[in-house]
């Protein structure tokens, strides 16, 4: 099947274009339009990206799974980035993170329809670890008990990620 | 005189949301030092920042001025580049100093492009996780844009530049200058061999420097008040202060801007309200995660680059008992300032357990292009995680460091080093940790104790200056 970007997408591709002395640097952008327009990076959203950009459609695919952030499956709604690294993991963020996969019955790394939950690395928190960022939300300093009311929180504010693009 | 505890260059608006309003940041003196630097010689703008010893932030402490001076004279398309792709592990300075004073930022690069003459379109790559300060960023260009700061004929000088945000979407390596610029230009973010250097070429071929988001923040405030002042505020080679992000074990996490002049034990005790829970250090990364690790009694150093490479109270690194790793020409390793992210854990630390967790990171974040690394760092979190179940052997924790050994100074970026330097440090200290774990466990084999270094040396200064007040956020 063959997708479109809407015209919003259109306007907004053909200005980044501006921005730079060829098409191809816009492919991170329009990755990110094609993902929210169609849900996930399916063969014909790469193919809508390539025929976009004018670029081949096997570059778009190696910048398409080269990135984690890009994704070929649908996700739910809220994408919770749980970051365990280091300084994160010192002050319990494994623990954080198990909550997360027992509240919602969820795998690291599986989603329902709301959440996707993702083992993330560093954010850039590290001096409110644990900490946890979904769409561009932050949140600091998390204990496991507070996981159940960042759910309901996120059920009623949801973050998708889709949002900033 | 170097800066006291509380001298804040970059950070003093840390904590007022108004500051990143156009403007009250014009109202506070921001965009003053645009307007001076567009009146001034870009040559005379260059020397400042070399007289000023700024020395990127971004974790290689190499300086900013020396940096800029290696494009090529004739150019003509010269491209600024921001690297705000911060995702060392223990880091976390550059994403608060775009979300509380992006006006900061972009005045600095405006400034620092005039002076390398970058005209036109420049960049900053931003990390994908970070859509706060994504949104933040737009949104002040846009600001910048609508006053005059960018774009065609900034303020009637003839000077023409805007900056693009660019979004990364998930990538550390994509911090490493190349593989940014291959990300930048649309591309899978795999580094490129050097030479050519991104000043030779760079992003579209063309001559590019890439500056970290803490150094061009600094710029304003060295035009504002000259590079000598600012050199005269760091410790020897090293100008300005410092951010540091303290996380971990300590009572007071932090991001603080500090001067150079404050040893590790002192930023812990003295800033950071000490160990957690009345526990001592067991061990401290000193400036994210790719650095080697001090032990408790390495502490005494002060946290300044060249401090940290060459003091004789920090161990060199080893990568086998009594082995010496080589740098090359018989240069020995200790340990690096680094990005600034201190990591500090306490005596009740599983160090194998933290350090299995460090190279997964790398092992996730390998980008796969050379073997040394593709395959160094998967065999490093591999060997680690089998020790950290308890079904290791002895000779399995010679195997890290020798694998460790076999990566460091054989990758196409520094990425081998960041997993292998580190691994080397954790084995340097903390050997026995490892060998304790290993089935075939035999305390006759073990090593003997770490020897002994030689004492803190009297400090005549900044012993007692340091208190709670460095807090920044």
């Amino acid at each position: 099947m063959s997708l479109e970007f809407s015209a919003e997408a259109k306007q907004k591709i053909d200005a980044l274009v501006g921005h730079y002395p060829s098409k191809q640097p816009v492919v991170m952008a329009a990755l990110y339009l094609a993902q929210k327009e169609h849900g996930a990076l399916s063969d014909d959203a790469l193919r809508l990206v390539a025929r976009t950009l004018d670029l081949p459609y096997p570059h778009v695919y190696g910048v398409a799974t080269f990135y984690t952030m890009f994704r070929r499956e649908t996700a739910g709604t809220n994408i919770v980035r749980v970051c365990t690294n280091i300084s994160c993991m010192l002050r319990g963020a494994y623990e954080v993170l198990e909550q997360f996969t027992t509240e919602l019955g969820v795998e690291v790394g599986g989603s329902n329809a709301e959440f996707k939950i993702v083992e993330e690395e560093c954010i850039a928190a590290c001096a409110n670890a644990p900490a946890i960022v979904c769409g561009k939300e932050y949140f600091l300093d998390v204990e496991p008990e507070q996981v159940k009311d960042i759910i309901a929180w996120l059920r009623s504010n949801p973050q998708p990620e889709e949002e900033v693009v | 005189m170097p800066a006291d505890v509380g001298t804040k260059v970059i950070t003093g608006h840390f904590g007022d949301e108004e500051q990143k309003k156009i403007a009250v940041y014009e109202q506070r003196g921001g965009y003053r030092n645009l307007k001076k630097a567009l009146r001034m010689q870009p040559a005379v703008i260059k020397s400042e920042v070399k007289a000023s010893n700024l020395r990127g932030r971004g974790g290689a402490g190499f300086p900013t001025g020396v940096k800029w001076g290696f494009l090529p004279k004739d150019a003509h398309e010269v491209y600024l580049v921001c690297n705000a792709d911060e995702s060392e592990p223990g880091t976390c300075k550059d994403r608060e100093l775009i979300y509380w004073d992006p006006h900061q930022l972009i005045e600095g690069m405006v400034i620092s492009a005039f002076a390398i003459g970058a005209t036109g379109n420049n960049y900053i790559y931003i990390r994908g996780e970070m859509m706060r300060e994504y949104q933040v960023l737009i949104a002040a260009l846009d600001e910048a844009r609508a006053k005059g700061y960018l774009g065609k004929n900034i303020l009637g000088s003839g000077f023409d530049c805007d900056i693009h945000v660019h979004r990364g979407a998930g990538a550390y390596i994509c911090g490493e200058e190349t593989a940014l610029l291959n990300s930048l230009e649309g591309k899978r973010g795999q580094p490129r061999l050097k030479p050519p250097f991104p000043a030779i070429v760079g992003v579209f071929g063309k001559p590019t420097i890439v500056n970290n988001v803490e150094s061009l923040s600094n710029i304003p405030a060295i035009i504002d008040k000259g590079g000598e002042w600012f050199a005269g505020l760091g410790v020897g080679r090293s100008g300005g202060t410092r951010i540091v992000c303290v996380s971990g074990h300590v009572e007071k996490p932090g991001i603080y801007e500090l001067p150079m002049t404050l040893t590790m034990r002192q930023i812990i005790d003295d800033v950071c309200g000490g160990v957690w829970k009345g526990r001592k250090v067991k061990a401290v990364i000193p400036g994210g995660t790719s650095m080697p690790p001090l032990a408790e009694d390495e502490l005494d150093v002060v946290c300044e680059f060249d401090a940290l490479m060459t003091s004789e109270r920090i161990r060199p690194v080893e990568y086998l008992a009594g082995k010496k790793f080589d740098m090359g020409g018989g240069r020995e390793l200790r340990t690096m300032a680094g990005s600034g992210g201190i990591v500090v854990m306490d005596d009740q630390t599983d160090i194998v357990r933290a350090c299995w967790r460090i190279m997964h990171f790398y092992y996730h974040e390998s980008c796969g292009q050379c073997t040394p690394c593709r395959e160094g760092t998967g065999w490093l979190q591999a060997v680690c995680k089998k020790i950290l179940d308890g079904e290791g052997k002895m000779a399995d924790v010679d195997l890290l460091g020798t694998i460790a050994e076999g990566i460091a100074g054989n990758s196409i970026c520094a990425l081998g080093e960041a997993a292998a330097w580190p691994m080397m440090g954790f084995l340097t200290k903390f050997r026995n940790e490892f060998y304790e774990r290993c089935v075939d466990y035999d305390p006759a084999v073990a090593p003997p104790p770490l020897a002994p270094l030689p004492g803190p040396e009297a400090d005549d200064e900044g012993e007692d200056e340091a208190g709670g007040e460095g807090a920044a956020a």
